[in-house]
């Protein structure tokens, strides 16, 4: 690990000018993913500026919905009251992500700019465009059984590993950013990139920007919903698939629907094609499963020495069917 | 880049010199020579440095330690102070909760920790409102045992949880 200056700024605007100053600086706020990545290799930051006491780590009623400062952890967010019962999806999104112990750590700013866990970007050894743009790809042919099957590019088709972004994205959530240019606003949805041709970066934001607060717009819809995990074993693991969904039901039809997926692309996966798919059509089981066909229209399985990913296709339609029942059903 | 750091570890005021590299993990193990907290992955993935921070249940392997400059620290040893042991440490012994003890002091921070956060009212993705032996296991999913001591381990945080 190479030596580094550390920094505890007095405010927000401090922390923001010290890393934008400086192309070597990094944000460091749980650690939970950094500090594992100091120790891989796989950063090398000059200075680290410890952005821990400069946000708010306290959730606010703001419009008729709820203002997360950036510096709030995932286990008080998980257990506010008031996200378990106008945003339940968040909550159980939350505890599904990671142990007791990262959820103390984590924090609602941090959670969403973590990277990959694609075994080939954790492992310097190997070749991948995210890591080293321009090395290659070891995970088509690898063990591709984590890999994406949704906007994946020829340079890479990594998954973002958040579970709470997914509900995040279902939520039409707002990120607010302090950056070298001042504040402005993200909708959560657009804050993640697509690979493309330039795999090695996550997200929209720029060196020095600061994600202050995550807000949850008033949305009456996710009183009832759910987010649903699918993984390998049953806690303390990544979503092979996951599905976040709220709907609104009246009279046997579904007058609106949020789905968002985990697991399978680059950013969360925001349904907006199975959602239209369903607006206006009755909640019945071959509507979902159509739906959710509409959403997966250009899915690609990876091939991989692992058997590949093709699994995921047919379990994501499983998934958003069985959310999607569960939900209706309580809705009668 | 040095750095100085107070800590209060297990109820006493210690003051070190880090390199700001260093995680708490190690200031605890190499400086302090505080070697109740494990290394076992090293990279947040098998719990055995658990540790409480002001309170809470944190991975010391993934904290810088100049981070916790200020802060208080308990680890398994200092949840028996005076050599009286803590209703989990004691759980574990009546429930032979372990076998190599590797992961022991990891385990017993972790259940202290897990069991106030029940006690507070903290959801967890399983979702009984009792400590059931599945329940149990969920909000101690981060604490792993090679040796495969977990179904004693449940029992004992089950007594504990009683106590």
């Amino acid at each position: 690990m190479r030596a580094f200056d550390y920094q505890v700024p007095a405010d927000a605007l401090a922390a923001m000018r010290a890393v934008a100053g400086n192309d070597s600086a990094v944000f460091l706020a749980g650690g939970t993913n950094l500090v594992d990545h100091l120790k891989l290799g796989l950063t090398h930051p000059d200075l680290v500026v410890d952005i821990t006491g400069v946000t708010s780590d306290e959730v606010v009623e703001r419009d008729g919905g709820l203002w997360i400062g950036a510096a709030v952890r995932n286990s008080d967010l998980a257990a506010d009251p008031r996200v378990c019962e106008r945003y339940p999806m968040l909550s159980e999104a939350l505890l599904s992500g990671a142990s007791g112990q990262l959820r103390n750590m984590a924090t609602a700013g941090g959670n969403p700019l973590q990277r990959t866990r694609c075994g080939y970007f954790q492992d310097n050894t190997t070749p991948c465009n995210k890591r080293r743009p321009g090395s290659g790809c070891a995970a088509v042919g690898g063990h591709a059984r984590y890999q994406g099957i949704l906007g994946t590019s020829e340079h890479c088709v990594a998954t973002h590993p958040s579970d709470m972004a997914v509900a995040l994205s279902a939520l039409d959530a707002v990120v607010h950013v302090l950056g070298p240019d001042g504040e402005r606003t993200i909708p959560f949805t657009e804050l993640h990139r697509l690979p493309g041709d330039e795999p090695s970066r996550d997200t929209v934001l720029h060196h020095g920007d600061l994600i202050t607060a995550i807000e949850l717009p008033d949305t009456p819809i996710a009183r009832r919903s759910r987010y649903r995990k699918v993984r390998d074993r049953a806690s303390y693991a990544f979503a092979l698939v996951s599905v976040a969904a709220a709907v609104d039901v009246t009279d046997g039809v579904v007058r609106d629907v949020r789905i968002a997926l985990g697991g399978v692309a680059h950013k969360p996966w925001r349904a907006y094609l199975a959602e239209e798919a369903l607006r206006g059509q009755a909640a019945i089981e071959d509507n979902f499963r159509e739906a959710a066909a509409a959403e997966l229209v250009d899915a690609r399985a990876v091939d991989g020495m692992d058997g590949g990913n093709a699994f995921k296709i047919p379990l994501v339609t499983r998934t958003v069917v069985s959310v999607l029942r569960g939900l209706t059903q309580e809705n009668q | 880049m040095q750095t100085e750091i107070n800590l209060r570890v297990d109820g006493t005021d210690r003051q070190v010199t880090v390199d700001t590299r260093t995680t708490l993990l190690d200031a605890l193990r190499e400086r302090l020579a505080n070697t109740s907290p494990k290394k076992g992955c090293d990279h947040g993935q098998c719990g055995a440095c658990t540790v409480l921070l002001n309170g809470r249940r944190v991975l010391s392997c993934l904290v810088l330690a100049v981070t916790a400059g200020g802060k208080d620290v308990v680890t398994a040893n200092g949840l028996a102070p005076d050599g009286e042991l803590h209703p989990v440490q004691q759980a574990f012994l009546d429930n032979d909760a372990f076998q190599c003890g590797y992961c022991t002091p990891g385990q017993v921070c972790s259940a202290v920790g897990a069991l106030d956060e029940f006690r507070r009212g903290w959801p967890s993705h399983h979702g009984d409102t009792e400590l059931t032996r599945a329940e149990v296991a969920e909000r101690m999913s981060g604490n792993l045992c090679r040796c495969g001591a977990y179904t004693n381990i449940v029992t004992a945080v089950q007594q504990a949880a009683r106590a």
